[in-house]
């Protein structure tokens, strides 16, 4: 049965303890504090980890990293006299998602990610349900309009209010009050307006993410999806919770492999951590077999044809 | 059923049409923003190799590598509003940090998308802005008062920045040291402006499509286009014929008076042998005459006295 909202998470803590309830939250939160802090240690110690900012940056002032979604715009806005370094930037950051982490920028990297799940928290404690309707490709349509205002503008234009970049630019170098403007703005919106409003529907740079990192090796898997007593906890938290019927028993009775197969997935693993019957868990998409008689021979679908092949 | 797929087809469109608007109007927003960004308020300065403004709006990812690399700090990124550059990009302010032309330039090697050129090599032909000595009325040096600080701490001193020695009319007796800038050299890292005395700077770095003018392109400047061509190329003027006795004539490069040489028969004879009028027209002086034409009047009133 579903769990009533005030009551999300109790079992997962009785079943699992603090730790197990909220490991992969808190590594999350461990990453992202650490990639900024990387990045002030620089400027402030003088050991140069990271030096930059999420838009691009040196690793240990050898590798270059730069932001696939500026570089598109920098493209479209005619700009092509960029350099070798600007490719291979480019590279390693696209390497690094397509291959690996999916569209996991969004829940491991980006700051605003805190912002929007504080978000999240706040209406679930409010019990604010109501949701203005925005449709999810939103954001496929304002990847596409950043890239036309580039072209009409000749210049980087959608980086002039990039929330994204202006929040984790703030924290780097410092947030005027602009910038918390910002961040009261994104909160608000998340708030108020829409549930997972800019992160799920909106934000450009997560469409973008999730089109680099859909052949992405780590997935969430659901290998214990039999175990589902349809408490409802993990579509209460999941960002993108569309995704996950697929994975679960409609896509068991279906015959869908016990995968979350979805490119939005943003590899958060709140799904995994608060299910009390641990249901989900981290995998590679090469691992962990689908149970027999599980993926049908009437499977639908060229993904789940790969993942076949895979497995 | 049919019915249901033509309602769902609505749907879809009507939700289509709403998503596709809403995103719309805001891009419409962002590029009205855009266009008003696109020009750095005149007291902000890119770092040094910084492309044209167009061309950097393009290329600027706004990391802030520069900021980093910078050993005076005195780059900053910023922040949103339309009264700073652009979002995000990098710039400083003269008056209170300019750049101190590093020999190296190590805010330009790491910029990771050559928003700022990677071929500068050599900080003293960065263009940063141009420094202008705007406040011709409140700088000490046109007031005969000895400064020239702007000048001193130039980096590029003696080319960017130059003296020149003005009588100073006011005491009659003194000279003015006024600086003058120079744009074949000038650099715009706005040392001289932080350097100003004044409580408000008098000399400011500003864009340079504020500082300089531009000629007309059909412009030619007669005496460049002969020293290019080697000779005159029109018809040479007709020296000026002035009113004098006969004999005499007027030398243009002195401003004096001159009795004509003799034929070249005569002139080995000439106690005053051999030199020519415009080289030394002290001796080609009329006799009894001295070289200040005035003198010859003075002398007169004095006679009628």
């Amino acid at each position: 049965m579903a769990t009533p909202i005030e009551q999300l998470g109790r079992d997962a803590l009785a079943a699992k303890g603090f730790f197990g309830a909220y490991k992969w939250l808190i590594l999350r939160r461990i990453v992202q504090a650490a990639i900024i802090a990387l990045f002030i240690i620089g400027p402030v110690g003088g050991v140069w980890v990271l030096k930059g900012n999420l838009a691009g940056s040196w690793l240990f002032e050898t590798v270059p990293m730069v932001e696939p979604f500026v570089f598109l715009q920098m493209l479209a806005a005619g700009m092509f006299g960029f350099l070798t370094t600007t490719l291979l930037g480019v590279a390693v950051v696209v390497a690094f998602y397509a291959l690996i982490g999916g569209r996991a920028y969004c829940a491991w990297v980006c700051p605003v990610n805190v912002i929007t799940d504080a978000a999240a928290w706040v209406r679930r404690r409010l019990g604010i349900a109501q949701s203005a309707k925005i449709s999810p490709q939103t954001r496929f349509w304002m990847l596409g309009a950043a890239l036309v205002l580039a072209a009409l503008s000749g210049q980087l234009a959608y980086e002039l209010v990039n929330p994204v970049s202006i929040v984790h630019r703030g924290l780097i170098y410092g947030m005027g009050a602009a910038g918390w403007l910002v961040v009261a703005g994104i909160f608000l919106f998340d708030v108020v307006v829409t549930k997972h409003g800019w992160c799920s529907h909106v934000c450009p740079m997560g469409a973008m993410y999730s089109l680099i990192g859909a052949p992405a090796l780590v997935k969430v898997r659901t290998p214990n999806r039999e175990q589902c007593d349809d408490c409802m906890e993990c579509f209460e938290v999941c960002p993108e919770p569309k995704i996950l019927p697929p994975a679960l028993r409609q896509g068991m009775r279906q015959g869908l492999p016990a995968v979350v197969s979805s490119s939005l997935c943003t590899r958060c693993g709140r799904c995994v951590d608060i299910c009390s019957k641990d249901v989900f868990a981290f995998g590679f998409l090469t691992t962990g077999k689908a149970k027999p008689g599980e993926a049908g021979e009437n499977a639908p679908g060229k993904k789940d044809g790969e993942l076949k092949k895979a497995s | 059923m049919a019915g249901g797929r033509k309602m769902d087809r609505r749907r879809f469109l009507i939700n289509l049409a709403r998503t596709a608007g809403g995103v719309s109007l805001l891009a419409l927003g962002i590029g009205i923003h855009a266009r008003s960004a696109k020009a750095v308020p005149p007291e902000y300065i890119r770092p040094p190799g910084a492309l044209d403004e167009e061309k950097f709006l393009s290329a600027c990812i706004r990391c802030g590598v520069c900021v980093r690399d910078c050993p005076y700090d005195i780059l900053k990124l910023a922040e949103l509003g339309s009264d700073h550059p652009a979002t995000g990009t990098p710039y400083f302010v003269a008056r209170t940090g300019p750049c101190e032309m590093c020999e190296d330039i190590p805010c330009i090697p790491n910029c990771p998308t050559n928003a700022l050129d990677h071929a500068l090599k050599d900080i003293t032909k960065a263009r940063m802005g141009l420094a202008v000595l705007i406040d011709q009325e409140t700088c000490i040096a046109f007031q005969g008062l000895r400064c020239e600080v702007c000048y001193n701490i130039c980096p590029v001193r003696g080319k960017a920045l130059t003296l020149e020695y003005r009588p100073n009319k006011r005491s009659g007796r003194h000279a003015l040291f006024i600086p003058v800038v120079h744009s074949e050299h000038c650099t715009g890292c706005g040392l001289c402006e932080k350097a100003c005395i004044l409580e408000r700077e008098a000399i400011k770095v500003l864009p340079i499509r504020l500082a300089k003018g531009e000629l007309g392109h059909h412009y030619r400047l007669s005496w460049k286009e002969k020293a290019r061509a080697g000779r005159s190329l029109v018809t040479p003027d007709k020296p000026h014929e002035f009113n004098l006795p006969e004999g005499v004539k007027y030398d243009y490069e002195t401003g004096r008076i001159y009795r004509e040489e003799k034929p070249a028969d005569a002139r080995g004879k000439s106690t005053r042998g051999g030199k020519a009028p415009g080289a030394a027209p002290e001796a080609g002086a009329m006799p009894g005459t001295s070289a200040n034409p005035l003198d010859v009047l003075n002398r007169g009133l004095q006679e009628a006295k």
